[in-house]
């Protein structure tokens, strides 16, 4: 029986408790300056591979993955001060012009990833906070035509069957598949642990290696243009009443009632 | 994030896009021959999903021919369902009860080759649990960036979708030869069901290709209430509801009052005073009802994410500086536990 070799891509984004600015020209969210953090979905995949591993399942390794500028690394470092042995920064330029990867361009990378480190077990976040798109899991499971658990809140693995419960709409509902395998987490998965301060200066010593899509053989190419970002039309609040009576007068006033 | 020279192509793409934009739209007869879509609809044991009827909406925006797509077993009965369905001309059946779950293993392989067949230059599904999981899957078969959740149509290549839990608005343009989309359910209105007509029938190529994926079981929500998704009126409960207990004494009457559908915080959820399934915001589901009315929900950026395209928001909250009565149009400021029993008795005098 072979054990997991557990790939798990992070991604850094704002921090979710940030609330984002478009920026003047409208070309974009406003990031200089701003903090960013480990993508909340992707903490749920770290946690979950390593908390495999704690369940005595046979883990060879756990290998975090991110694509971005440098600083992507501070999200590698948190993700193997949580547990994950090593880490893959693919280093996408962003003083050269080069634009954010797309999905698509993402599982492609990830793909190749997979290959070449022999991975039998991807475990992503959902979605990401920052583009909202919830594709990049079920992209690599088309790609690489393995199966796909999405939205996952268990995951049992028992040699080389892997049980996955998932959040659908209205209820949860069971597959079962054999390795090898791509799930994407829910919130509702597990409670990601904080790295500790001795593990954070252990995760310093951790490999990180790097890579660029050359290097992968990827071509990344961009499919979509962004034509602009605006703000959401800005909701006024129509102020407040002071009884329970008023509250049914202004309902029945703007015709809710 | 951007540097200066993707910034200067994009200012460019802008300026080209402006003045080529009247020659892209005026023809749409033209256009409207070229352009033909692929509504996904979604069934459930012989019935039609409404999230279906709203992708039937959003492709009737794009102008074109729509068809759409049925699978399962005993779907002769949905397909006829849909062939009323006002907007649609066509519909593909593939009678096959593989496709049951919908699991994508199996369904992405059999709307690729249906997709290749038909020559769609556009595929829609609802952006529920289904649409979501299903087709960024068949985007990556046909070597497609999908756009996700999208609220709004602006040309048959541009589109408008909400990014950064709805913080920010984006205008996208697809350069890719088959449009990929899914659409929020309460951005477009269900398709509307007209008696009288039929649009045509036909099989579609079944691939017949295996799933690795068993599905084992589910376990769903039975409620007779109005599905959250799609309710008219919401209630909605959060952490200031304490417990289970009281989430299920003060919030339930209420919406039984009101006719409405129950939706929670994902702080209420997380402490176990409801079920998954109801949970509103940026991870949970995303409403757009007449009236939204949620009590001990302090509103965070990602419950409002999920809700401030309401209609009507009403907000009983005791602590007169939370968030959320910067979007209620009404607010009240006060307990809970007296005030929501109290609206409760007068809406039942009504």
């Amino acid at each position: 029986m072979s054990s997991l070799r557990i790939l798990v891509p992070v991604k850094r984004v704002i921090d979710y408790a940030i609330k984002p600015r478009v920026n003047k020209t409208q070309t974009a969210v406003e990031t200089a300056g701003v903090k960013h953090s480990m993508n909340p979905f992707d903490e749920l995949s770290v946690e979950e591979a390593v908390r495999i591993r704690e369940r005595k399942v046979p883990v060879e390794d756990i290998v975090a993955i991110s694509a971005g500028p440098t600083k992507a690394q501070d999200v590698l470092r948190t993700a193997m001060a949580m547990g994950c042995d090593r880490a893959i920064h693919v280093e996408i330029p962003t003083d050269k012009g080069e634009p954010d990867l797309e999905p698509l361009g993402v599982a492609k990378m990830l793909k190749a990833v997979v290959e070449k480190e022999k991975r039998n077990l991807v475990i992503l976040g959902k979605q990401s906070i920052d583009d909202d798109a919830n594709q990049t899991g079920q992209m690599l499971a088309g790609l690489l035509n393995w199966p796909q658990a999405t939205q996952a809140s268990k995951v049992d693995v028992e040699g080389e069957q892997v049980t996955v419960t998932r959040e659908v709409d209205g209820g949860v509902e069971t597959l079962s598949a054999k390795l090898p395998m791509i799930i994407t987490t829910d919130l509702r998965l597990n409670e990601p642990r904080f790295a500790s301060l001795p593990n954070i200066m252990k995760a310093k010593k951790k490999k990180l290696d790097k890579m660029t899509l050359q290097d992968l053989g990827v071509d990344a190419t961009r499919r979509l243009k962004t034509v602009k970002v605006t703000e959401p039309a800005p909701r006024k609040g129509g102020g407040k009443v002071d009884s329970v009576d008023g509250l049914i007068g202004k309902l029945k006033e703007l015709g809710a009632l | 994030m951007f540097s200066v020279a993707r910034q200067g192509a994009l200012r460019q793409a802008r300026t080209f896009l402006r003045p080529s934009k009247p020659t892209v739209t005026s023809p749409a007869s033209a256009l409207a021959r070229l352009l033909s879509t692929l509504a996904l609809l979604e069934q459930r044991e012989g019935k039609l999903n409404p999230s279906s009827l709203s992708a039937v909406t959003a492709a009737q925006k794009l102008g074109g021919s729509i068809t759409g797509f049925v699978a399962g077993s005993g779907v002769k009965a949905v397909a006829e369902q849909a062939a009323k369905v006002e907007g649609l001309e066509k519909v593909i059946v593939v009678e096959n009860g593989a496709y049951d779950k919908g699991l994508p293993e199996n369904y992405a392989p059999l709307l690729v080759e249906n997709i290749k067949k038909g020559g769609f230059t556009h595929v829609i599904a609802g952006h529920s649990a289904f649409g979501k999981n299903l087709l960024p899957r068949v985007a990556a078969l046909l070597d497609v960036q999908q756009i996700s959740d999208i609220t709004s149509i602006e040309s048959e290549d541009t589109f408008i979708r909400p990014i950064y839990a709805g913080n920010a608005v984006l205008t996208v343009q697809s350069t890719d030869p088959i449009k990929l989309i899914t659409a929020r359910g309460t951005a477009f209105p269900a398709a509307p069901v007209s008696e009288g007509k039929t649009a045509e029938i036909t099989e579609g190529t079944d691939p017949n290709a295996p799933s690795p994926t068993e599905w084992v079981s589910e376990d769903l929500v039975q409620s007779a209430r109005p599905d959250l998704s799609t309710a008219s009126r919401v209630v909605s409960g959060g952490r200031g509801l304490k417990s289970k207990e009281e989430f299920d004494r003060i919030i339930t009457p209420l919406a039984d009052a009101l006719g409405a559908a129950i939706g929670a915080s994902r702080a209420a959820i997380d402490s176990g005073f409801a079920d998954n399934s109801l949970q509103v915001g940026q991870t949970g589901k995303n409403v757009a009802p007449e009236l939204y009315l949620c009590a001990g929900i302090s509103g965070a950026i990602q419950h409002l994410a999920g809700m401030k395209d309401s209609k009507v928001i009403a907000a009983i909250n005791k602590d007169p500086d939370a968030p959320i009565f910067q979007v209620a149009d009404v607010g009240l400021v006060g307990d809970l536990f007296e005030k929501v029993p109290e609206l409760t008795e007068k809406l039942k005098q009504g």
